[in-house]
């Protein structure tokens, strides 16, 4: 790398390389994706096979060109990603460009609630475990933490659907919203198919609040997994920077023990925590997939568990190969975040 | 300040009052009584030492005034502070206390600020804990503090994060810190070990200034007898969580009365009594010819060289070849970088240096952090490579050796790493460690190498049956002992020593350099002994280089060097080292006060 | 989870060697609640492994079986006498799978954690030695690999196992392979940054300087130093993988139900039974896999906790050999300064007072 062309500031350069090392991440997804998936031969016996003849089996490979030698499929698929085209589906013909964007905000929305769930559940609890270090409520948090991350999302989704919805009754098993609710909402414009957003442009309290309604559910069972897998972290981080010379340091200038907790070791325990975050992202959309299909939540997991049965490889691919590209541009913006937090990257 | 806060009527009325106070830690296998019945006073102003090696309780006592013990921790006795108690003071009172009416200096000025915030941020945070003050207000005292403690520009450093600063800016931070609350004593924890020695004198200065200018008392925790020295106006001797002796300075050091004093005196190294109180060479061990070093770089560093080099008995100037044969080690005009961060430019770690050893002569190498000593001693055992330049050993250029030839002269040197507690395999036992060298090299049987082990053992003064042990069931010295005894297995000609004696407690120390002379005196072997402590090389070198900012600026016979230094940099050094000597140490004070303002000190 | 690996293993460093057996040892350097969780946890494993080996001889039926004595179970019975976890939508007895599911799990477990740990382990040891470019290009790919989902990872390499189609045989070692794809690279990458700081080591720049070929440098002095990490690492990953392997298993992308009884699998035939009110179905897989997951998660965390030194109560400073030594370099006897502190440590015993007495 040409060290003249880099800018002066160390922050931008810091940056302006995690930029690029996108790149390289993204393109070895798309080609672990891309090969993996072709080496047991084409999309096309593999969702139509058994069904049609050998020869209808030919004609349709060479009508999607997958007749052709691989690495011109290969240079061709890259072309397309560069131009947004992630292919269509084989099953449905969809342009999965466009389930991205659909099923995508919905995946998005329940990623959004199920964060706020792991913040509201997993930061203070994460603390308190640490503040009574060995205490009964750390056992107890530490316990609770252990369990959610124990419970595979979908048991726990089986779980609170059995209580408060099959038992209960009190909320919704599945779906974004009630029936009408959704088909009013399909008329909403501009609709940006976050149904909260567009449950808000509608006006209707009523929806907004069958909306929530349908989102309590889903969202505690990815939630609750993440905040053990914070709980974890706080507590961890917590107790290594509450033995730090600079802890005992502000004890002893007399600064108050809530503010020596909050300004200076919560603080610099969150610098590891976030970059944890950026692979949380990972693992939040590895639950989403899972909690969309317990909930029937149309996100990005449950279009994609649907192709899965379907054995539309073409669209798996192209939705993996979004996922890929999401996890690595997340990751950066959370060495963005990790910059602003810690100084030491600043400079 | 010290007048207003007067509550003690008479001069000889203390201020800080231990009494039998007791520390004990609740451990697994029962308590430790870290501290116990340790009583001392301190009057308003003075300046108290309180001095002792590792496990003596010496920073445990003070933490307990705090409260800023591990709740494992029980504390009886009674400490108090103008008739307070502090011992039974908990929660809003004792916080109202730290930071306001004794505030604290660690060792470690690098870990004790927090990394995420500005220098003046923590500044105001102390102010703001014990005075109402608007930010603004804050702020402009902060500026005020940074400046008063000597940090150049405050306006801008203010807003600095630590990690921006030197050790020796941030170890000013620390005490405007502890200042900033005018308190009426100061517990200064080991202030100047993690320092250069011209940084520490600066500190101590600064320290001493303080309690000039503001009245504060100051209680001094440390290991080193010449800060002591330096600095204290009484001496707390602490030893195994007791107090064994305390005096005022001059007579501790004159006429110490308990045993464990007497010992800790004499097991100091002291600048001036080692080699360079020699004056005649002939007083050194018969080896004819003395090491030579030349630096081939322009600038007012090479006169000085050269004129050392031209200046010693029996060396050649220039050229490294002795009249004796080949010398052991010759390094010439020895380059080395690193590669920068990101985006920086490299880093030239070592410029230039060019050094020879005869066969049979210890060259001390001294030189302060990031003068590249180490990278030196680094450097010639193939550790790091070279950028350009050459080094040979025993006449071989390693640079241009094969590998062959490279695996057999290996044997001939061994090297002591400055960290004991890390340089040994923690996986592999004591013996296994010491008969590696034989292994690699495959010489000798299973039973033959058993027996040069205990060989070794037995030479550096360890049981045999200590080769059955594991590292971490030793003791730092015990450990640097079997390091030595590995780097010794192959009968080396050449040893590279980094700093093998600076993580040692001085009586361990003084022990370790002891069986060290020994050795090389019976064994022969030549050595590159580096260290940052000129006493230490004073003891044990034969000559002396210098090294600063990866320049060699003077280097001579240790007598030369050490009395009559050319260089202005070695003059700074050499008067920036406190002896263990209160009444020389006055004066030695005064003549770097001298020569600071003559400007001639090197930066 | 994976994320859970990187935290936990972060700060890990070899502890002193431990003379006689490891597990007593380890167990007696516990207490309190730390030393209830480990047991817990390693209570709770050793139940699993018994009944996964057992599982022929404890569960009362086969777990494919819908009838016994030709008398059918019949489907999404309430449990009963004869079934007591109830009998499932496909009409198999929910007690004998979930039993055999724990032999499908432990076989998935430890193939999955043998194989990555054989690949991934030595790949990490020498990347992080050797370093160049060789080592920044396996980097790269471990690190994409790693920040990708888990599950979408094993689904697409069981997608490229089986070929999109469900083989009976394969189904087991489908399974475990996927898992091992996505364990390799956190083996990789935990390894090598154990490599790269141990590396720098004193000890090993020792051997260096001592001409030690490469070879013997990272299998003698580096491997030994960085195997610490293993045990704790090759727990938290078992339970990754009980969790993986359900997940596949809950998409359709495991174990066939004829081929062998799978606990996710089952949970997602019991999802549609749970709207309906049935309980019996999905409870008990689900329970199954929460308590081996943190049974095996406990012993990793406790294994963590007591590993790293950093969480450590911390006691008194110095090591008493330490001040054994300084005694001994002053040659003051311990009266002199009173009792001696703590109990008095053998390794710096008497022998060593007349040695250094030649100060």
């Amino acid at each position: 790398m040409n060290v003249k062309i880099l800018p002066r500031s160390p922050l931008v350069r810091y940056l302006l390389v995690r930029l690029a090392l996108i790149v390289p991440t993204v393109w070895i997804l798309v080609s672990v994706v891309f090969f993996f998936m072709r080496v047991i031969g084409d999309p096309i016996t593999a969702s139509q096979g058994g069904r049609l003849s050998a020869a209808q089996l030919a004609a349709r490979r060479a009508a999607a060109g997958f007749d052709r030698p691989i690495l011109q499929q290969y240079g061709e698929y890259l072309g397309g990603l560069l131009h947004g085209d992630f292919g269509t589906a084989l099953t449905d013909h969809r342009k999965i460009s466009e389930v991205l964007i659909t099923n995508g905000a919905a995946t998005l929305e329940l990623t959004f609630w199920a964060l706020i769930v792991a913040f509201v559940v997993g930061i203070p609890l994460g603390r308190l475990a640490a503040r009574y270090r060995d205490k009964l409520p750390d056992v107890t948090i530490r316990t609770f933490a252990v369990l959610v991350y124990a419970a595979p999302v979908f048991f726990v989704g089986l779980l609170l659907k059995l209580l408060f919805s099959a038992t209960l009754g009190w909320l919704p098993a599945s779906g974004r919203a009630s029936a009408g609710v959704e088909i009013a909402l399909n008329n909403v414009n501009p609709k940006t198919n976050v149904m909260i957003i567009d449950a808000i442009l509608y006006g209707d309290p009523g929806y907004i609040l069958d909306v929530l309604r349908h989102a309590i559910l889903p969202a505690l069972a990815l939630g609750l997994l993440t905040a053990g897998v914070f709980i974890r972290l706080i507590r961890i981080n917590l107790l290594e920077t509450m033995r730090t010379d600079y802890v005992t340091a502000a004890r002893a200038r007399g600064v108050p023990e809530r503010l020596v907790v909050r300004k200076h070791a919560f603080r610099n325990a969150l610098v590891p925590v976030v970059t944890v975050m950026g692979m949380q992202i990972a693992i939040m959309l590895g639950g989403a997939i899972l909690t969309e299909t317990t909930f029937e939540w149309q996100g990005l997991g449950y279009v994609l568990s649907h192709y899965l049965l379907a054995r539309d490889f073409v669209a798996v691919q192209g939705i993996v190969t979004a996922i890929a590209v999401v996890v690595a541009v997340s990751s950066f913006l959370i060495d963005v975040i990790n910059a602003l937090v810690d100084p030491r990257v600043r400079y | 300040m010290s007048a207003s806060r007067a509550t003690t009527p008479g001069a000889g009325t203390p201020m800080l009052a231990l009494d039998h106070l007791s520390v004990t830690f609740r451990s697994d296998a029962g308590p430790v009584h870290a501290v116990r019945e340790v009583s001392f006073d301190v009057a308003p102003g003075e300046i108290v030492a309180v001095v002792g090696e590792s496990g003596s309780g010496k920073s445990v006592s003070s933490r307990a005034l705090l409260g800023l013990l591990p709740g494992t921790a029980s504390v009886g006795g009674s400490a108090r502070i103008d008739g307070v108690e502090l011992t039974t003071l908990g929660g809003e009172s004792m916080r109202r206390v730290r930071g306001d009416r004794i505030a604290m200096i660690f060792q470690e000025p690098a870990t004790s600020l927090d990394p995420v915030r500005t220098v003046g941020w923590q500044v105001m945070e102390a102010l703001r804990a014990h005075r109402r003050m608007s930010r603004r207000a804050a702020h402009r005292r902060a500026v005020e503090l940074l400046d008063l403690v000597g940090i150049p520009d405050p306006e801008r450093r203010v807003h600095s994060y630590p990690h921006q600063m030197s050790g020796g800016q941030k170890q000013r931070v620390m005490i405007a810190i502890a200042i900033s609350c005018e308190p009426e004593l100061i517990i200064a924890d080991e202030p100047t070990t993690a320092l250069d020695v011209t940084v520490q004198a600066a500190i101590l200065d600064l320290l001493r200034g303080l309690r000039d200018r503001l009245g504060t008392a100051i209680v001094l925790i440390t290991h080193n007898m010449g800060v002591v020295a330096d600095l204290a106006d009484r001496v707390v001797v602490m030893y195994r969580g007791q107090v064994v002796e305390q005096a005022p300075v001059a007579q501790l050091f004159a006429a110490p009365a308990h045993p464990y004093t007497q010992r800790l005196l004499a097991a100091v190294p002291y600048l001036g009594q080692g080699r360079s109180s020699h004056a005649v060479p002939g007083a050194e061990p018969a080896t004819p010819a003395g090491s030579t070093v030349a630096t081939d770089r322009s600038g007012p560093d090479v006169d000085a060289a050269r004129a050392t080099s031209l200046g010693t008995p029996g060396a050649i100037s220039g050229e490294p070849a002795p009249s004796s044969g080949t010398p052991a080690l010759a390094v010439r005009d020895l380059v080395v970088e690193f590669p920068g961060r990101l985006g920086s430019p490299r880093v030239r770690a070592v410029d230039g240096v060019s050094l020879t050893i005869a066969p049979g002569r210890v060259l001390g190498l001294v030189g302060e952090s990031g003068s590249g000593k180490t990278t030196v001693g680094r450097t010639v055992v193939g550790l790091v490579p070279a950028t350009s330049g050459s080094i040979d050993v025993f006449g071989t250029d390693l640079r241009t050796a094969s590998p062959h030839t490279l695996r057999d002269l290996r044997r001939r040197f061994g090297f002591v790493f400055q960290d004991p507690a890390a340089s040994l395999n923690p996986r592999a036992s004591v013996g296994a460690c010491i008969a590696e060298p034989l292994s690699v090299h495959k010489v000798g049987t299973d039973a033959s190498r058993h027996k040069r082990v205990a060989e070794l053992l037995e030479a550096v003064e360890l049981p045999a049956a200590f080769a059955k042990r594991y590292p971490h069931e030793l003791s730092g010295g015990q450990r640097q002992r079997v390091s030595l005894a590995r780097a010794l297995v192959l009968g080396p000609d050449l040893l590279i020593a980094d700093e093998p004696t600076s993580a040692l407690d001085v009586s361990v120390q003084a022990t370790v350099l002891h069986l060290f002379q020994e050795l090389q005196r019976e064994m022969g072997f030549a050595c590159l002994f580096i260290s940052h402590d000129l006493a230490v090389v004073d003891i044990v070198a034969h000559d002396v280089a210098v090294m600063s900012l990866g320049q060699l600026v003077e280097v001579g016979t240790t007598a030369e060097v050490l009395s009559a230094p050319r260089h202005p940099y070695t003059r700074a050094l050499l008067a920036a080292v406190p002896v263990p000597d209160p009444a020389a140490q006055r004066e030695r004070r005064e003549e770097r006060a001298a020569l600071l303002a003559a400007g001639s000190v090197a930066s | 989870m994976s994320a859970l690996v990187a935290t936990e293993t972060a700060d890990l460093e070899a502890p002193p060697r431990r003379r006689g057996f490891p597990g007593v040892a380890l167990i007696r350097s516990t207490h309190g609640l730390q030393r209830a969780m480990l047991l817990s946890g390693l209570v709770v494993i050793v139940v699993f492994v018994v009944v996964a080996v057992f599982a022929p001889l404890i569960a009362p039926y086969g777990f494919n079986a819908d009838r016994a004595n030709g008398v059918i179970f019949g489907t999404q019975q309430p449990p009963s006498a004869a079934h007591w976890f109830g009998t499932t939508v496909g009409g198999q007895d929910v007690l004998s799978r979930v039993i055999f599911g724990a032999r499908t799990a432990l076989t998935v477990i430890v193939l999955a954690v043998a194989i990555s740990l054989t690949l991934g382990a030595p790949l990490g040891v020498i990347s992080g030695y050797v370093g160049g470019k060789v080592d920044r290009v396996l980097v790269l790919i471990t690190d994409a690999l790693y920040a990708f989902p888990s599950l979408l990872l094993a689904i697409v390499v069981s997608i490229m196992i089986t070929g999109g189609r469900s083989t009976p045989v394969g189904g087991i070692i489908a399974a475990a392979l996927s898992i091992t794809v996505v364990f390799v690279p956190q083996y990789f990458r935990v390894v090598r940054n154990q490599t790269v700081s141990v590396k720098h080591e004193p000890f090993v720049d020792a051997a260096r300087i001592t001409g030690a070929k490469p070879g013997r440098i990272m299998f003698r002095h580096v491997l030994p130093n960085v195997s610490q990490t293993i045990p704790v690492l090759a727990t938290l990953n078992a339970s990754e993988a009980i969790l993986t392997l359900a997940g596949l298993g809950f998409l359709g992308f495991g174990i066939e139900p004829s081929a062998a009884a799978e606990w996710g699998y089952d949970l997602n035939k019991a999802l549609s039974d749970a709207t309906n009110g049935i309980w019996w179905t999905g409870i008990y897989p689900g329970l199954a896999i929460v308590i081996v997951v943190a049974g095996v998660t406990l012993v990793g965390e406790s294994l963590n906790d007591i590993l790293n030194p950093m969480l450590r109560t911390r006691g008194a400073g110095t090591t008493t050999a330490d001040e054994q030594e300084i005694v001994l370099a002053t040659e003051l006897d311990a009266t002199t300064g009173g009792h001696a502190a703590g109990p008095a440590d053998p390794t710096a015993d008497s022998p060593t007072s007349e040695q250094e007495d030649g100060r």
